[in-house]
Order: C-alpha cells, then structure tokens, then sequence
C-alpha cells in the first residue's frame, strides 16, 4: 500500500470574475522511501498541488480542492485544524523555493529549528542537542557557533541547508521540495541535490522534488510526473520517461534543456499548438 | 486611478464614505446657499432658541412659532396654531456663490421676517446654529486638505530626495527630520500663536495654524517616504532607467513617484482626520479660528457652558458630531483605500 | 564624438586590469579600514558581433562588472576601451552617447519594469531619451514594430507589466534594449530566473536578433550550460578574478582551472 496517494484531485481557484481551475483531476502516489519528481512549467499547477497536500491553499470558497489525499488510511481532505496540524511539518514537510524569504530575519536559525522541534516533538528533552544534529546533518561546519547565526549572515546555499534542517528535524516521513535550488548557484544546486539525495538514504524518508528542470530529476527521483496545463500528462520510472518520453510534451520539455558539449545551433522551444494537435490524435 | 476609485466604490463601506465626503463638501462649496441666516446675524431675544420644527401646512412647508416664556432659562413654548411659511430656493440675505458669484437665493427662507427660522436653534447670542456649523465646516474640511498638500509636498521633496540620492543628503536630510520631531509640537504651537496673534486676523490666523501645524508635521511623512524611496531605488527598473542615462530628476518623476502614489492616497486620507482634530482641539482652547468667524472647534467651545447641559440645549453640541462623522468618513476611505491599493502594489 | 574608424578585426571592448574596490568602513569615525575587491584586475577583450559568456557564482564579481561597463559601478582603476575611447573617467555628459550604444538586460523580470508604467511608456522612455527629435507617431510605430520583433503583439503596448507572465516581460526588457538601436547588448543573469522552456525560447530569441541585427552581447551567467551554448568565448569569474577565459568549445573539452572544472561538474548531466 503507498504512503501517499492523491486520487483525482481536482482544485479551483474562485476570483472576481471567474474560476480558475489550476488542478484538473490528477492521480499519482507514493511509496515509502521512495521519490517521486513532479515537473511542469510554471503555470502547471505543480506547486498548487505540492502545497495542496497538507492543504496549504486559502480556505474556501477562494480555493475548492475536491478529490482525496490519502496518507495512511486518513483522507487529508477531511482532516480538521488540529489534525493537519499535527500532521504539517511532522509528517509532512517542506522546504520552499527562496530560502531567504522563509526564514525570519529576527530569529536565530537555531531558534527557528527549535521551535519546530518544541512545536512537534515535545517529548524531545535535549531541544538544542536536537538542533545541532539537525545542523550538522545537513552539513553546516561547526553547528554549534552557527546556530546562533541570524539568517542573513548565511550565504543562500547555507539558508537552504538550514531550510532542509529545519525540516528534518522533526523526522517527516515526507518531504515535499518545491523547486529547492532554482533560486541557487549551479555549484550549490549541485551540493544540496547530493544533501538530499544522502539525507533520504540515512533517515528513510520519503521525497516529493517538485521543479520545472529535468536536468535535476536524472539519478535522483525513482519515478517522475509530467504536469501540463493541470494535468498529469505522463508518469513512470525517471530512466524510462527520460529516455522514451511518450508525451509530445515531455518531449519538448527535455529538448529544451541546454546540454553541455552539444552546442546544437538552436534550441528547442515548446509548440504547445503542436503539442495540443498531437494530444488530440491521440485521444 | 480610475481602477482604484472603481474598486473603491465596489464596496459598501467605500461607497458609503465617499458619498458622506462628497456630501460635506458640497457643503463647504454651497455653504452660503444652504445657511438659512448670515453667520454672524445676531438676536439677543431669541437666544438659545430650539429647533424650529419644520412641518408640512395647507399645502406648503412651514414652521412652528415660538413664544418666549422665561427669559431667565431661557425657555421656549409653540405657538399652537400658529405657522409661519417657508419656501425652496427663495431670495434672502446676500451671499456670494463659491465666493465668487453675488446671489440671494437660499434652498430654505422664511417668508416673513418674523418668523423664526433655527434648523439647529440658536446659540447664546441667537445665531443659528445651523447656519453657523455649515459656514464653519468650510475650515474643519479645507484644514485638511491644505495641511495634507504642504506635509505631503515637503516630506515628499525631503522624503523622496534623501532615500534617492543617500549618503550626506540623506544624513543631514534625517538628522534635520529628527531635529524636528524633538520639538514638542503643542508648546511650539501655544508659543508661535501666541506671538503671532495681534499681527494676523482671525481669517488669516486660520491659514497660518495650517502652516504651522503642517510644518511640524512633515516630518514624520518624509522619513516613511525616505524609506519606501530607498527601497525603490534599488529595484531593477530604476537600475535599468539609470543605464540609459535618464537624470536624477526624471527618475524621481517617471519612476519612484508614480510607484509612491497610492501610497500617498492612503496617507493624506489618513492623515486628513488628524488636521481636522487639530483644528478643532486648536480652537477648542481658544488658540484657533477666533469669533467672528466659525468653526466646529470654536462652536464647541462655546458650548462647554455648565448652562447647557443642565438644560440640555443638545443642539449646541452639534458640531461634535459633524466633526465625528467627518473623521470617520475620512478613516473609513482610508482604509477601503488600503485595501485596495496594496494588492496592487505587489507586482505579482 | 564619432570614434575613430577601426578595422572590424579589433575588439569591440577592451578591458585592461579593471579594478572595483568598495571601501570598507569601520571604528568610531567611519574611517575606510579595508576594502571589497568586488572586481580585482580583471582584463579581456569582447570581439564585435560575437557573444562573450561571463560566468561565475554569486558574489564573484561578473555582474559588478557588467555594471561598471555602463559606470552603474564605481571603478577604482584600469581601462575601459569602447571602440577605440577610453571610457573611464567620462563625465556623465560625455559618457551619454555610449548609453545609446550599449544597452542592458535585466535579470528579474518581475522588477525590471516599472509596474506603473504601460509597456508602450517603458519602451519608449530611451527613445525619448536618445531620440529626441523622433515624432509620436515615428515613436509609436517604432514600438509596435519592436513588440512584433519580441515576439509579441502590437496590440500589447497599452497593458500594464503585471498582465505578462515571466517570459513575456523579459521579451519586454529585451524591446526595450534594442529601441535605440544598440550595437552591444550587456545580459545580466537574463535568462537564470525563467523556465528551462522560457529560457531556451529567450536564448533562441536572442540568437535571431543577433544575426539579424550584428548585435554583440556579454552574456553575464551562474550555469555554465547556458552560457557555453550561446558564446564564442567563455571568461571564468571567481572571487573577483578571471580564472580563466577561452573559446566555448576548449572550456568544454579541456578546462584548464579547477574552479571551472567544478563549474562543469556541477551542471547536470541528461543522459537520454
């Protein structure tokens, strides 16, 4: 049985003037230890999704999330405030795009990995013993001396280390990582993809890696899932989908990714008319 | 613009504050129009006179007559049976319209001259009340917005150039801003009044309190400006502004002004308030707009007699309410205004 | 102001031991007690219609250097030549003809334009600033003609930058840099906030413009993916020092500095 299963999760965003449906009924689910990369272009609705599963989004009736996450025999869907709180950050946690507007400028980072480790393992005695492992899991030299170091003293590699820190703190049992090293120089993507990558292993943690590059997915997610326009268009084992894509739109999305050594003359844009023609021949 | 004041008047409290406005300007605009006596008409025999009511008689507004009673109360009785005739938009007292324009015609007049025509009764010296709150409101309301546009102007100018250019400008510009705030307003302002006051008359008394009460109070608006302009000045399109060669001066215009501007909406409709308070505590202690002239301050000043509350002449505490009501409208549109436009502020 | 007439072979830009010393203050009176060698004798040449990529992480000075090129930077010491005049040193008067001739592309595309100002306003505020003497109607075709080039719509220019997505209002940016004409197009980090769809479109697109229009560009980068797929010549930044600099393909093959062995390293590899 998954851990995590989402079964036709549709949700909509109510404005002014119309409905926006950002989500239009998707299904995928999670294996214990396993990863799972959702990759769309912005606009997709893989970060609606990703932060729909502890129901992150505005209440209704600005957002109406229908379908069901199921998360070890719960529907998340119909959890109540106590339960979801019980379940963010300590079952399911997240790190974000920009570490540097998720950390609070006046907190230590000690103290914000602390208050995490209060917040959900209040059996825990040694809180700060808790933090410096956290710390130094994460790779941060000298945990002691730095975890009284106020965010912006760190550099933006180290922020999202102490961003993953804070999540691993309270031992998730999922880790949803929303475009983590977009906003990260190529040399610390690289660094903190290899973090993640070793940190699953040792704490046996299930990954949901949400991000619009391919080129982070390959030896890192065991199954990928290809969202376009709300839609799941293709799901399956990473190496499988990469080297036989069966979507048009996987397709493209792969071909635009620039390659080292390959200086083709141009490269490949997506034709969503194209992509759309393909998709109804198909059908 | 033009969508914020859409978005404005979407809104049920936005609607109700903006016609609450609309209204007490009008009424400042038209004063002479709707008051019903000349300001400063007096009639020592009918001091505080109640309400006239206002009735509907044989085929035609009119009100009561009254019949003094006690002379010591004083005390007021109707006249039953007796009705003087009041018409729409007949000729009275000479006024000029938006001060610019001689007419007599009045949206109320008695007819003859003996009737007593106090929408609001009259106060210790018989004037009306009602015509005096109407006249008065042009002070309460264009207090504010003259104060508004010199602390605005000032902190802007101050403000905007400090957090544009930095370094000395900016630390000589905030150790001045500084400077200022240290000054306990008030006593600067017992003390400037003080010794301003037998070189100015009372009209012109009410032009120098806006001055100086907005010249304290920039001050504070050019230090948030500074700060929203620093932060400004470092966003990409600036940048991009300067590597085209565009001056210091157009930047300031095309760019970080236009990007101040809802910000300064929502100021000056809250600061408005403020002025009017001022005004009114001003003149409340005496140290504001001086008789003959009239102003809500002054009006309620002159009702902090012990008289008029023993014999509940409540009418004199008119002016209170206007000024309450005029507060409110402005804090009200203020914060629909905030709401409205910090959304838009955001650029996504 | 006309510069002298050089043979095509020269160098569009010649940079010579450019330094960019931010002071340090420090102790009770603000003395300066060190400085930030933020750009620290740096020298390389950008060869005219060609594309030079700039690489290097963050805090290693390849952006101050794109700014002081334009003197958005203060420079501390060496030479810029621009065809031929040395352009340190020029007053702001004297340096506002190369401002026609060199133009800058932002990185962010959600702050480098100004949300109150209509698309038809931001791109015609450096033809009123360059070309005073163009009438409205002139001006207005000129932008319609430029939205059309971008890829855009005409139709566009009365819109507000919060209707585009991100794509889109870098294609704005890049109008916006070629309405006056520019021979030398600075790309700050101006694709590394977009999509890898968006980014291939914009690269693509600034490809076209370049055979089209003969355009040079110092193409400013974190990801050595990109940057090798759209120069002739890669320049290595780190710490405030060129490590090294070399044609695209010899960066590839045989790096010859650890940092940018690294650097390879770090871009991922798509085996399909």
């Amino acid at each position: 049985m998954p851990l995590l299963s989402v079964e036709n999760l549709r949700i909509a965003f109510h404005g002014r003037e119309r409905v926006t449906e950002a989500v239009k009924g998707i299904s995928f689910s999670l294996e214990a230890g396993r990863t799972l990369a959702i990759v769309g272009e912005s606009g997709s609705g893989k970060s609606v999704t990703a932060l729909s599963l502890t129901r992150l989004l505005p209440e209704p009736p600005t957002c109406q999330v229908t379908g069901a996450i199921r998360y070890r025999d719960r529907n998340i869907l119909d959890l109540d405030r106590r339960g979801l709180q019980a379940l963010r950050g300590k079952e399911i946690a997240y790190i974000f795009q920009e570490p540097s507007s998720s950390l609070n400028p006046v907190f230590t980072v000690g103290n914000q990995i602390a208050e995490a480790v209060r917040l959900h393992l209040p059996e825990v005695k040694d809180v700060q013993g808790r933090v410096v492992e956290a710390l130094r899991q994460v790779g941060i030299a000298d945990p002691e001396r730095r975890h009284s170091a106020y965010p912006h003293e760190l550099s933006g590699g180290m922020q999202q280390r102490v961003m993953i820190a804070m999540a691993l703190a309270c031992r998730p049992r999922i880790l949803v990582a929303d475009e983590p090293t977009t906003a990260l120089d190529v040399t610390i993507q690289k660094q903190i993809i290899d973090l993640l990558r070793e940190l699953r292993g040792s704490a046996g943690m299930s990954v949901i890696l949400i991000t619009h590059n391919f080129g982070i997915v390959q030896g890192f997610a065991d199954e990928v899932a290809v969202m376009y326009r709300g839609q799941i268009v293709e799901t399956g084992p990473t190496d499988e989908v990469l080297r036989r894509p069966r979507h048009p739109y996987t397709r493209a999305l792969i071909g635009c990714i620039p390659r080292l050594g390959a200086r083709q003359h141009r490269l490949s844009t997506i034709d969503h008319a194209a992509i759309a023609r393909e998709m109804a021949a198909q059908e | 613009m033009k969508s914020i004041f859409r978005e404005v008047l979407r809104r049920r409290l936005g609607q109700i504050s903006l016609f609450t406005r609309l209204a007490l300007y009008l009424t400042a605009l038209f004063a002479g129009f709707l008051a019903t006596q000349p300001v400063n008409q007096q009639n020592l025999d009918a001091t505080f006179h109640p309400p006239t009511r206002v009735t509907w008689h044989d085929g035609g507004l009119a009100v009561r007559a009254y019949r003094l009673v006690d002379r010591s109360g004083p005390h007021y009785e109707v006249i039953p049976g007796e009705f003087h005739r009041v018409r729409l938009f007949a000729p009275g007292f000479d006024y000029k319209l938006l001060g610019l324009v001689p007419m007599k015609r009045h949206l109320l007049q008695a007819e003859s001259p003996e009737a007593r025509l106090y929408l609001l009764g009259s106060d210790s010296t018989g004037r009306c009340v009602f015509s005096r709150l109407v006249y008065g409101s042009r002070v309460s309301l264009t207090i504010g917005l003259i104060g508004i546009t010199i602390t605005l102007f000032l902190g802007l100018l101050v403000g905007g150039l400090s957090g544009y250019f930095g370094g000395r400008i900016d630390f000589f510009a905030m150790r001045g801003v500084e400077f200022l705030m240290a000054i306990p307003s008030l006593y600067l302002l017992l003390a400037l009044r003080s010794v301003l006051a037998p070189r100015f008359s009372s009209d012109q008394m009410f032009i120098v309190i806006v001055i100086i009460l907005s010249l304290i109070g920039w001050a504070g608006a050019a230090r948030v400006l500074r700060g929203m302009s620093l932060s400004l000045r470092r966003r990409q399109f600036v940048l991009a502004a300067e590597s085209m060669g565009q001056s210091p001066l157009r930047i300031l215009r095309l760019h970080i002004l236009p990007n101040l501007a809802s910000y300064l909406l929502v100021a000056a409709t809250l600061s408005i308030p403020g002025y009017i308070l001022g005004e009114a505590a001003l003149s409340f202690l005496g140290l504001g707009i001086a008789e003959p002239a009239s102003s809500w301050g002054l009006m309620l000043s002159q009702a902090q007699n012990i008289k008029i509350f023993m014999l509940n002449f409540w009418w004199l505490l008119t002016p209170g309410a206007a000024i309450f009501v005029t507060v409110i409208a402005f804090n009200l549109l203020g914060d629909v205004l905030r709401d409205v436009v910090d959304p838009r502020m955001k650029t996504q | 102001m006309t510069a002298p007439a050089t043979p095509a072979a020269a160098p569009l830009l010649e940079v010579k031991n450019l330094k960019v010393h931010y002071p340090l203050r420090g102790g009770f009176l603000k003395r300066v007690v060190d400085h930030v060698r933020a750009v620290d004798d740096v020298s390389f040449t950008v060869a005219r219609g060609r594309t030079t990529g700039l690489v290097g992480e963050s805090g290693s000075g390849k952006t101050t250097i794109g700014r002081a090129l334009i003197k958005l930077a203060p420079i501390s010491g060496g030479s810029i030549r621009y065809d031929g005049s040395e352009l340190v040193g020029l007053s702001n008067r004297a340096f506002l003809p190369f401002r026609k001739r060199v133009q800058m592309i932002f990185q962010d595309p959600f702050n480098s334009l100004n949300p109150r100002m209509t698309i038809d306003g931001i791109i015609r505020e450096p033809l009123d600033l360059h070309f005073p003497a163009m009438s409205r109607a002139d001006k207005r075709d000129r932008v319609a003609a430029l939205l059309k080039r971008v890829g855009l719509e005409p139709e566009h220019m009365h819109r507000y930058p919060h209707e585009f997505s991100g794509g889109q209002r870098q294609r704005i940016g890049i109008a916006r840099a070629l309405a006056v004409e520019p021979e030398f197009i600075i790309c700050d980090e101006a694709v590394s906030a977009l999509d890898v769809s968006v980014q291939a479109q914009i690269v693509n697109l600034l490809q076209d413009l370049q055979a089209e229009l003969g355009l040079t560009y110092l193409f400013i980068a974190h990801d050595l993916a990109v940057v090798e797929h759209i120069s002739d010549h890669v320049l290595v930044m780190h710490q405030g020092k060129l490590v090294e600099s070399a044609p695209a393909e010899e960066i590839y093959r045989e790096p010859k500095d650890a940092y940018t062995r690294r650097l390879l390293d770090a871009v991922p590899k798509l085996a399909v």
